[in-house]
C-alpha cells in the first residue's frame, strides 16, 4: 500500500501498490512529493488521485481499453482521525469514530496535551520479531511483565537517579471493540508537564508553565490526567500508542504465523524545548526502541512463547489474571478484551483444528 | 479506581543464577602490535597500527570481554548508531537507535554483563569483520577514520548480520590511542534481517 495527497482533491488516498497492468510496484520511494506514479515497467503512468493518465502505444488497444476501470486501486475505506490515518480492507467495517470505541479518549488525551501541533520524529524503527503478532498486542499493555523482564531497564533508571520508590499505580479498561487501555501514574517525569531531575533545573519554570497552560485549557481533573498519567493504548488490532515518558506510535504486521514486521515511530509536539525533546528521544531509545536496555528482552519473551508453543504440551495460556477484584495495570482485563473481539471475530475459525473435534 | 501494582524496582525471585553456555576461552595477545596501553604518536600512526587497534576491539567485543573494551574509549566517548532510514541522523534532534554518552555506554555494558539481560543470556556469539580501512586528515586533536565492517550474530539456531560503516574519532590520551567516538551507520534499509540490535557492533 502507499498514501498520496490527492492534488487536485487535498484527499488522503491510499492505494494498493499494484500496477493494474501486469502488477509491478507504481512507488517506490518511502517518502516523498511526485505529480504522478509512472510504473517503470512498461511505463503506465497515474496521476495523485489514481487515475490511469497515461499509456504508451495507446493504440495497439484498439480504443478499447476502459481506463477509469484501470485505476490504481484504492484500499477498501480510508478515514482519519485527528491526523491517524486508517485504512480497512472491509468495505462494510463501521464508520472510524464508532469503531474507535473508548478509545477516542485516549488518543484525546494524547494530541490534546500540547496547545501546538504533533509530530512524528524523523528515523523510523523498523524491526521484526519470529513470533505471532498477537503475542505484541498483548505485551504492548502488559504491566504484569515490567517488573521481571525489565529489571536491567529499572537498574538503568535507578543509576540515573530515578526515583521509583513510588512504583506504578494504576488500571487496566475495556474500551470496546477489542482496544483496551492501561492509564497509571508512575515514578518518572513527563516532558510535557511533570519535571523531574532528569530534565534539569533550566527546565523547570517552562515545565510549571506548561502544567498550568494544560489545566487552563483543560480544567484540573483532565489537565492533571494529561500531565501525571501515562498510558498504553492498544487499538484493536495492531496499533498501539504508549504515551510513556515518551510516546510512540507502533504498528505490526503479521508475516507468518511466527513472525511479524514491527515498524515505531516517536510522536511529540513539535515546537518543545531542545532538553526537553533530548530526554523524550532518550527515553525513547532506551525503553522503546530495539536498541535499548529493554525491548530486546520483550523480542525475547515474545520467541520464547513461540518456541514454547511448538512443544504441543500446553494448549491454553491463562490471562485469567485479576479477574477477581478491580483490574490492575499489571492485571490481564486488557488482553482478555482483545481476545474476546479476535475470538468474536474469527468464530469457531480462529480455534483452528479444534473446529473439528 | 486506583489499585497498587508494586514497585517497579522490587526484585523478582531470582532464577539460579548458572552459566548455560561456555562462552569461548577469553583471547590472549602476548605478541600484540598495539596493546591499549602503548604510548603513540597519533600523526605518525599508519594504516595497519589502526587495523592492529581495530582487530584488538574486535576480539574483545567477540570475547564478551565488555569490561576491557570500555576502556578503549576515551572519558568523554560517544557511541551511535543512526536508524536505518536515516544515517544522517542526528541523536540530538532525530530518533536514532543508539546515542551512548560515557555513562550509558557504561550501563550498556554493566547491562550486557548481566544474568537479566534475556536478549543476550545466554551471549549470541559474534564476529566482529572489518576492512576498507581509511585513515583520515588530522582534525584537531581527532583523527577520524573510516571502516566497512560485517557483524555475524549466532544465536539459538538463528543467524543475523548487521553491515555498515563505522566512522571513528580517535584521540591520543597521554600518548595512548583512544576512541572519542564510534558511530555505526547501517547499510541495511530496516533492522528486521537482524531481528534487534541487542549487542555492540
Ligand atoms: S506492469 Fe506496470 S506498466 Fe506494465
Ligand atoms: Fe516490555
Amino acid at each position: 500500500m502507499f498514501m498520496v495527497r490527492g492534488a487536485k482533491s487535498g484527499r488522503i488516498n491510499v492505494f494498493h501498490n499494484t500496477c493494474t497492468h501486469r502488477g509491478a510496484v507504481v512507488c517506490r520511494q518511502p517518502a516523498g512529493n511526485a505529480k504522478a506514479f509512472s510504473c517503470f515497467y512498461h511505463a503506465w503512468t497515474f496521476d495523485s488521485e489514481g487515475r490511469l493518465m497515461g499509456i504508451p502505444d495507446r493504440d495497439a488497444y484498439g480504443g478499447e481499453l476502459d481506463l477509469a476501470a484501470l485505476s490504481l486501486r484504492p484500499v477498501a475505506r480510508v478515514e482519519s482521525y485527528r491526523g491517524f490515518v486508517f485504512a480497512s480492507f472491509d468495505p462494510d467495517i463501521e464508520d472510524l469514530v464508532s469503531y474507535l470505541a473508548g478509545a477516542i479518549e485516549y488518543l484525546d488525551l494524547v494530541i490534546d496535551s500540547t496547545d501546538g501541533e504533533m509530530e512524528i520524529i524523523k528515523g523510523t524503527n523498523e524491526y521484526c520479531i519470529e513470533a505471532n503478532w498477537k503475542l505484541l498486542a498483548e505485551n504492548s499493555i502488559d504491566g504484569y511483565h515490567a517488573v521481571s523482564t525489565h529489571d536491567t531497564y529499572f537498574k538503568y533508571l535507578l543509576a540515573l537517579g530515578t526515583d521509583l520508590a513510588g512504583g506504578v499505580n494504576g488500571t487496566s479498561y475495556d474500551l470496546g471493540n477489542g482496544h483496551a487501555v492501561l492509564e497509571y501514574r508512575a515514578p518518572w517525569g513527563r516532558p510535557i508537564a511533570k519535571w523531574e531531575p532528569l530534565f534539569g533545573e533550566d527546565s523547570r519554570e517552562e515545565i510549571a508553565r506548561m502544567r498550568a497552560d494544560l489545566i487552563s485549557r483543560h480544567g484540573e481533573v483532565r489537565g492533571s490526567r494529561m500531565a501525571d498519567t501515562n498510558r498504553n493504548l492498544l487499538i484493536y488490532p495492531n496499533l498501539v500508542v504508549n504515551d510513556i515518558m515518551a510516546i510512540t506510535v507502533r504498528t505490526f504486521m503479521p508475516l507468518a504465523p511466527n513472525r511479524m514486521d514491527v515498524t515505531a515511530w516517536e510522536l511529540a509536539p513539535r515546537d518543545e524545548l531542545a532538553q526537553l525533546r533530548q530526554r523524550r528521544l532518550d527515553s525513547f531509545l532506551t525503553f522503546l526502541g530495539p536498541a535499548g536496555f529493554a525491548t530486546p528482552d520483550d523480542l525475547e519473551a515474545l520467541e520464547s512463547c513461540q518456541q514454547g508453543f511448538t512443544s504441543g504440551g500446553v494448549e491454553w495460556n491463562d490471562i485469567s489474571r485479576g479477574m477477581a477484584r478491580t483490574p490492575a495495570a499489571n492485571d490481564e482485563a486488557q488482553m482478555r478484551a482483545f481476545w474476546r473481539r479476535w475470538s468474536q471475530q474469527m468464530g469457531t475459525a480462529g480455534y483452528g483444528e479444534r473446529e473439528s473435534r | 479506581m486506583t489499585t497498587t501494582t508494586g514497585a517497579p524496582a522490587s526484585p523478582a525471585a531470582r532464577p539460579a543464577e548458572a552459566a548455560q553456555t561456555a562462552q569461548p576461552a577469553q583471547p590472549t595477545w602476548p605478541t600484540w602490535p598495539v596493546r591499549p596501553d602503548e604510548v603513540v604518536d597519533l600523526d605518525a600512526l599508519g594504516r595497519s597500527r589502526i587495523e592492529d587497534f581495530l582487530c584488538l576491539e574486535a576480539q574483545l567485543l567477540d570475547a564478551w570481554d565488555l569490561d576491557t573494551w570500555l576502556t578503549l574509549f576515551a572519558p568523554e566517548a560517544s557511541y551511535v548508531v543512526p536508524c536505518n532510514d536515516s544515517p544522517d541522523g542526528d541523536p540530538a534532534r532525530d530518533l536514532v537507535l543508539i546515542d551512548d554518552d560515557e555513562l550509558r555506554l557504561r550501563l550498556r555494558v554493566e547491562r550486557l554483563n548481566s544474568r537479566r539481560a534475556h536478549r543476550e543470556y545466554p551471549h549470541s556469539r559474534t564476529n566482529h569483520q572489518f576492512s576498507n580501512v581509511v585513515v583520515g586528515v588530522r582534525e584537531g586533536d581527532e583523527l577520524p577514520v573510516v571502516a566497512s565492517f560485517t557483524v555475524w550474530r549466532f544465536r539459538n539456531g538463528k543467524a543475523s548480520y548487521y553491515v555498515g560503516k563505522y566512522h571513528y574519532r580517535f584521540v591520543a590520551i597521554d600518548g595512548r590511542l583512544r576512541i572519542r567516538s564510534k558511530r555505526v551507520v547501517l547499510d541495511m534499509t530496516t533492522l528486521r534481517p537482524a531481528g534487534d540490535l541487542a549487542i555492540i557492533l
